[in-house]
């Protein structure tokens, strides 16, 4: 208790420190805030509450880190990462979802062509690394390495698309049990590949100290600042897609109502493989984020599947601006909660958050209820 | 590896039977039991402790043998492996004792086999010497017949307060002046190193004005860094295996925290130096035992020159550091060498009061026991990230290289 009345304490003796706390919040909210508007997506959408979100969050990290070992620039890993784990959805669309042998026998023979491309741009950045002398051996090591990666990401999407194409629209339990499943399965084989050590991407950049202070200034570290700026790229672009194209369309006209869709022509099954490509892809790059701020760990996954689940409760469902507010604001508790009561609180705060949360929308909604009446 | 346990036995059976004709120069041989994990998670470890143990049975066998009442013996070690199970390892031990009528044993690798052992060694009144288990629980349960020579757990890191009080007291301040921050991970291993900070803090009178603890999926310690700014701790102590290492070095770095001295665990696990370069620079980073120091005895000389010979004799270790694995199962033997001869006679009771009193100089270290069975005369050793090499620098009697203070 004194502990918590002297942290508080040291709040109001510094404002500099607020400043920096609710920075630093928003800076990693902007990345719980990625992860959560792809979970929104997926149970808006395809009505598939996915408790794996957490652990696409840490493949794309891996997929980042794997890269960069190759000799790959760190920032490359963030596209990659989106683009790899966008495939992941695909090909478990087309091999898996799809209920026709010949479109069938196309996507297997797509999924060869991908192979080889990754194979391709694995021997390229196993020859271009900075500083690496070519060695066959290690050329044939990392090729296999690039190989093993694409192998599991299409083993896992093929068991995710199993499982997925069956819990669409289905009820609560299903798809909760489903992917829990999933989830445990994929921090286990990332486990086996990588090992239970912590990885993390180093960037060659320097703080930018924001304001000069004494005994603290606000500073923020580049790599976060890039994550920012990545996140909102990628958030304006997600946007935008919803907004103007085709398929955005047709996922919003899926959501609100998947019967008439399909009545007027939509078809759902290819809008729901595509978003849920698209939100292995949003949650693969904010991992490539996650793996240059933070670490990563196989069995780090749930914590971000918690905090997205909290960030949807609190906005609701396709409600982007929501999403964005819910998620800059948990990264600011967290970081004030685990400043008063201790580091060993900061995950805590989440799930008393949603708590409230949810509190408070019973209470409203019984409001509303008794007004109806 | 039961085989090579039975092989061993029929040849210690051979020896005692033909006693002055099997075993070199005349000696009778002493026969030490162990069971110990050859395979299964903790193999690598546990073949570092029986080659530690059988290159010091070696020397001592070189050196003269054991003297115990005017009589020459040698060791001789009936080993089974344990599989790194708990379970197994009792059962071999309770083996050990029953049919093979070993007297006195040598420990296994890791705290968690050493706790599976330990009642029965206890049952059965038969002394061992432990070379591989750290934990403090391993100390509070009135054991009797065990002992342990290694560095116990909640000493990891408090040589990290010693070394704040020196420098406080060479820059004129008093040691109670020191303020102590300190951040470990809430698990049995962390706690330990928390309590052996805390207390030796306390013995100071230095103010602790961080003491929080990690989550177990930490991935982020910029609140507690942000209070270390602001509090400005002499001392910070991070203890959270690899993770908290990782995320230590790269936050501290990050958010451009300036304390002048950082001790903490793990720093191999996490590869600081190759992750961070330049950043790790400073840390000081706490391990059993180095090639480096300058400790020595009369049987392997000094530490550098057991490294050297245990490389001639275990080829397979040319091309890397010694583990301390190594260096303290040897150790354990020594002081089992050292007891014998004091005791003056091979009384299990006898030999255990002699190791209760041991007061030994090694190549790994001050061995004494405390009433506990732990050995309290050697300090964790300290070696600090200079230049992207790992340096002694404490217990700075022995150190290899001078503290860079404060830390860059």
């Amino acid at each position: 208790m004194e502990q918590i009345w002297g942290n508080i304490e040291l709040l109001i003796d510094y404002p500099m420190v607020n400043l920096q706390i609710i920075l630093d919040g928003l800076m990693i909210g902007s990345v719980f805030a990625l992860a959560a508007y792809g979970l929104a997506l997926v149970w808006g959408v395809m009505n598939v509450k996915n408790l794996a979100q957490g652990e696409f969050v840490i493949g794309g990290g891996y997929v980042a880190w794997y890269l960069t070992g190759l000799g790959a620039h760190p920032l490359l890993g963030v596209p990659a990462a989106f683009v790899t784990m966008a495939l992941l959805g695909g090909a478990v669309h087309g091999t898996v979802i799809q209920r026709n042998v010949a479109a069938n026998a196309r996507a297997a023979g797509a999924l060869a062509v991908i192979a080889g491309v990754c194979f391709v741009v694995g021997l390229y950045l196993a020859q271009t690394g900075p500083g690496q002398e070519p060695d066959t051996l290690g050329l044939v090591l990392k090729i296999g390495g690039a190989t093993a990666l694409f192998a599991l990401f299409v083993a896992a999407g093929g068991t995710y698309g199993l499982i997925i194409s069956r819990v669409i629209e289905r009820d609560l339990f299903t798809s909760l049990l489903a992917t829990f499943g999933l989830a445990i399965m994929m921090a286990q084989i990332m486990n086996l590949l990588f090992g239970s050590d912590t990885q993390n991407i180093k960037l060659p950049y320097e703080t930018v100290q924001l304001l000069e202070g004494d005994p603290i200034g606000v500073g923020a570290p580049m790599g976060k600042l890039i994550g920012v700026i990545l996140a909102a790229i990628l958030a304006i672009g997600v946007v935008f897609f919803m907004r103007s194209t085709r398929m955005g369309q047709a996922i919003r006209a899926t959501a609100q109502d998947a019967r008439a869709a399909r009545v007027l022509g939509i078809n759902t099954e290819k809008v729901y493989a595509f978003t849920f490509s698209l939100n292995s892809a949003i949650c693969g790059a904010a991992g490539a984020i996650i793996v240059m701020v933070w670490v990563i760990q196989p069995f780090f996954g749930i914590t971000h599947s918690i905090r997205a689940f909290v960030i949807v409760t609190a906005a609701g469902l396709g409600n982007l601006p929501g999403v964005i507010g819910a998620g800059l604001g948990l990264g600011a508790l967290e970081q004030y909660g685990s400043h008063v009561f201790g580091i060993g609180y900061q995950q805590a705060i989440a799930v008393l958050l949603l708590l409230f949360v949810l509190a408070i929308r019973l209470a409203v909604q019984r409001r509303k209820r008794q007004v109806l009446k | 590896m039961k085989v090579t346990g039975l092989a061993v036995a029929a040849a210690t059976a051979l020896a005692v039977a033909v006693p002055g004709v099997a075993a070199a120069q005349d000696c009778d041989t002493i026969t030490l039991g162990a069971a110990i994990s050859l395979t299964g998670k903790y193999a690598t470890n546990g073949i570092h402790t029986q080659n530690g143990y059988e290159f010091a049975i070696q020397k001592i066998k070189d050196n003269g043998g054991v003297m115990v009442d005017g009589k020459c013996y040698n060791f001789q070690v009936i080993y089974y492996d344990d599989e790194s199970k708990g379970d197994r390892g009792a059962t071999l031990t309770e083996r050990l004792i029953n049919q093979d009528g070993v007297q006195y044993m040598l420990g296994p690798y890791s705290s968690g086999l050493t706790k599976a052992i330990a009642p029965v060694t206890e049952q059965y009144q038969i002394p061992m010497i432990e070379a591989e288990g750290a934990s403090r629980a391993l100390f509070n349960q009135g054991y009797r017949y065990l002992f342990a020579v290694l560095s116990t757990s909640e000493q990891y890191l408090a040589s990290a307060v010693a070394l704040a009080a020196l420098q406080a007291e060479k820059e004129g301040r008093d040691p109670s002046t020191v303020k102590v921050a300190v951040a470990v991970e809430n698990d049995p291993f962390s706690l330990d190193i928390r309590a052996g900070v805390l207390d030796d803090a306390a013995k100071y009178g230095m103010q602790i004005v961080i003491d929080e603890k990690l989550p177990r999926d930490l991935s982020d310690m910029s609140s507690i860094l942000t209070k270390v700014k602001l509090l400005k701790p002499d001392l910070l102590i991070v203890s959270g295996h690899s993770k908290g290492a990782a995320t230590a070095v790269r936050q501290i770095e990050e958010m451009d925290v300036s304390v002048p001295m950082i001790a903490i665990t793990h720093c191999e696990a996490a590869d600081v130096t190759g992750n961070f370069g330049d950043a790790a620079n400073g840390f000081l980073c706490s391990t059993q035992w180095a090639e480096t120091l300058t400790y020595e005895d009369p049987i392997f000389g000094s530490a550098a020159n057991f490294e050297a010979e245990f490389k001639a004799a275990y080829p397979d270790y040319e091309d890397k550091t010694v583990p301390y694995q190594v260096a303290q199962a040897a150790a354990a033997v020594y002081v089992f060498k050292d007891a014998f001869e004091r005791a003056g006679s091979l009384d299990k009771e006898a030999v255990r009061d002699a190791i209760a009193a041991t007061d030994l100089a090694t190549f790994y270290g001050q061995i004494k026991f405390s009433d506990a069975g732990n050995n309290i005369a050697k300090p964790m050793v300290l070696r600090q990230i200079q230049d992207g090499a790992y340096n002694v620098v404490a217990p700075p009697d022995f150190a290899s290289h001078p503290l860079e203070w404060p830390r860059p």
